[in-house]
């Protein structure tokens, strides 16, 4: 755990005069460091206790402790309580990456062994689901094609939404809109699955299909894509738009060529950052798409599988060959969403609109 | 809504008029047409949420008129039993305490990080970081449940002992039956995870964007990193931190699969939050849906309802503070 002090110079630590108080030297955090590092085992050693957690728990509570008495001593209270606060942050930090990096090991350890081209081009037909072997063919088609029919519906509706509000809104119509595209922003996915599925399954009376699932997910989708489509309106400049309209151009060429032209890589971004959203969510596919072992293409008709449904399918199972399904189907749609968010994030940065500076 | 389009706003009645004629009646056309759509997507938004409220009532009213006992204090969950008997009581219960548990941990943590990402990291790492914690947030869920299920539940068991050896005392931390962690304690640890990055971004947000003046005169009169925290950048940051929980908050409320995965249900109503049981609404919708007849299905959307409307309170309010902090901030600016 290293510290940095960017407000402290690395000063001897006898006082020089009557300006500068004691220091203490650079390499003090470290050394408490390893000494509660070493006394937290050698107590957790004594007590018996097993788990290296709790070593570890003991040992940053002496650290804690130990660095705020020794800097409280050399260099006074408020120093020794700006360590503590120092050490705490950092603190939070591991606490933090330790879970995510474990997560992300153990999805990618567990995984990779299971991927490979059988996999990624076999359903599971056929198969009991305690076989070996089996794929994510179907699930994988089955995504991409419920993702893509909500991307259809949701990217239209939410960049005009979007528009509306920053190129027209200004009356009560458009606050409205604003505060419910925020609160949409937070509807639960089960919700939404089970909102299509009161409308669509049980008042319109079609069956579980993909494009149900599509459907809800595309509600999910929406409010992101008025969002962060909005974001990047704003930061068109205004002298492009009134440099348009200075020349005559009516108002709409003006929003179709020239205000989303210079926003389009900040809106592309947005809408394929709500896609990798929509990609991962499982409840409304689970109501709504119900899952099948069987390769179907056509998602206006009949069960679909999907990625996330059918990491769930293979994790209830319970079976060690369903477990290494689980994981794999989990690599490879972790694996999808983040290739989306890396692109996603590369097109934002190479087409980042010129702020004026 | 804010100045940055200001010229080009007023639409519907044409700005100051250059001349009369033919090109004006076509402009007009055009700009009707495109303005029609865009509002019309507006207004497809807003239909789309009353209608969300609209249908779940009506499935709910539905189940509910049919439900024998008292649908907010019953324990049990049986929409097809023979006295029709389903409650939300149980539901409630674990969805509040487990999202308190997961608020409790990630709010301390979420400014903890965002702290470090914005004040204390060496700034090469700070933006390295900033980007990991957004990639984080779009982790799906499952992904969450499946580590949750397989890791976490195991490697929790451990602390479950320790914590009913030493806190039983407390009762909440009485563990009274023997069972792996599949617990609400466990859900809430589960779900903190889930709900840091969310809770994380937003507050780094704002303390990025405390006046670096103030910051920078504190430290000029030699206050300590720490008092500049405390007395600049939090103060700054309160109303932010508080909407950003309430949306990590929101999160955690309507999170289905992660728990789903992880908790095994049971229908008691128990404090003692180490015990194996609970539910939440979203998990019990999901665990209960395939066997769910059309009534039982109804009496699902009943308890979907009372999340949306949970949900929805606890979001607005969240977007009612940051709107608010938003004009005071833009009046200082």
């Amino acid at each position: 755990m290293s510290h940095t002090l960017q407000d402290k110079r690395p000063s001897a630590a006898a006082p020089q005069g009557a300006l500068s108080g004691a220091r203490m030297p650079r390499w003090a955090p470290l050394a408490i460091a390893v000494g509660s590092a070493a006394l937290g085992s050698l107590i957790g050693l004594g007590a018996g206790l097993d788990s290296k957690i709790q070593w570890a728990l003991l040992a940053a509570l002496v650290f804690v402790a130990a660095t705020y008495l020794i800097t409280a001593k050399v260099e006074g209270s408020r120093q020794g309580k700006n360590q503590v606060a120092t050490s705490l942050v950092w603190v939070c930090f591991l606490l933090a990456v330790i879970p995510l990096l474990s997560l992300a090991w153990t999805t990618i350890s567990k995984g990779a062994g299971v991927v490979d081209g059988y996999f990624l081009s076999h359903s599971m037909s056929g198969l009991l689901d305690t076989d070996e072997g089996g794929g994510v063919y179907h699930a994988l088609l089955g995504t991409i094609e419920q993702v893509a029919i909500a991307a259809v519906i949701a990217t239209p509706i939410g960049l005009l939404t979007a528009v509306y509000l920053v190129e027209y809104g200004t009356g009560k119509l458009s606050r409205a809109v604003t505060f419910f595209v925020d609160v949409m922003t937070g509807i639960p996915s089960i919700v939404a699955g089970l909102f299509i599925l009161s409308t669509w399954n049980l008042m319109l009376g079609f069956g579980v299909s993909g494009f149900a699932g599509a459907l809800a997910l595309s509600i999910l989708m929406m409010p992101v894509v008025v969002r962060s489509t909005e974001e990047m309106l704003k930061l068109v400049p205004n002298e492009l738009r009134e440099a348009s309209l200075a020349l005559g151009v009516p108002q709409w060429r003006t929003i179709l060529k020239v205000v989303l032209p210079t926003a389009i890589g900040g809106i592309t971004t947005g809408v394929m950052l709500a896609i990798a959203r929509i990609t991962g969510e499982t409840a409304p596919v689970l109501l709504l798409v119900f899952g099948t072992k069987l390769i179907n293409p056509n998602p206006f008709e009949g069960a679909q599988s999907s990625l996330p449904l059918y990491v769930f399918e293979q994790y209830s199972v319970g079976t060690d060959a369903s477990h290494a399904r689980a994981w794999g189907a989990a690599l490879v749609l972790i694996a999808f969403v983040m290739i989306l968010n890396l692109v996603a994030r590369g097109i934002a940065r190479w087409k980042a609109p010129k702020t004026g500076r | 809504m804010d100045t940055t389009t200001a010229p080009p706003t007023d639409a519907p009645p044409p700005p100051p008029v250059f001349d009369k004629g033919a090109p004006k009646a076509k402009k007009q056309l055009g700009d009707r047409i495109f303005l029609g759509l865009s509002r019309g997507s507006g207004i497809t938004l807003l239909v789309i949420m009353a209608a969300i409220a609209a249908f779940l009532t009506y499935r709910a009213m539905l189940a509910i008129s049919k439900d024998e006992t008292n649908f907010l204090t019953t324990f049990e969950w049986n929409p097809q039993g023979e006295p029709v008997s389903f409650g939300i009581a149980v539901l409630a219960f674990g969805t509040v305490v487990s999202s308190i548990i997961a608020m409790v941990i990630a709010v301390p943590i979420a400014i903890g990080i965002a702290l470090f990402i914005s004040h204390f990291a060496p700034r090469r790492l700070a933006a390295p970081i900033a980007y990991l914690v957004d990639l984080l947030a779009a982790v799906p869920s499952i992904i969450y449940g499946l580590w949750g299920a397989v890791f976490l539940v195991p490697y929790l068991d451990g602390l479950n002992k320790w914590l009913d050896e030493y806190f039983a005392w407390t009762y909440i931390f009485d563990k009274t039956n023997e069972g792996v962690a599949r617990n609400l304690f466990t859900v809430g640890i589960l779900l903190a995870i889930m709900i840091l990055p969310i809770i994380t971004n937003v507050i780094r947000e704002v303390f990025l964007q405390s006046p670096k003046m103030i910051e920078e005169a504190a430290l000029a009169l030699g206050a300590t990193r720490w008092e500049v925290i405390r007395m600049a950048v939090i103060p700054f940051g309160r109303s932010g931190i508080i909407s950003a929980s309430m949306l990590g908050l929101g999160r955690a409320l309507g999170e289905t699969m992660a728990v789903a995965v992880v908790l095994s249900p049971s229908f008691l109503l128990s404090f003692h939050i180490l015990d194996a049981g609970g539910g939440t609404f979203a998990q019990n919708i999901a665990a209960k849906f395939n066997e769910a007849n059309g009534f039982g299905r109804d009496a699902l959307i009943a308890s979907g309802l009372v999340l949306f409307i949970i949900t929805l309170l606890v979001n607005g309010a969240a977007r009612a503070i940051i709107a608010r902090r938003k004009e005071y901030s833009g009046a200082n600016a």
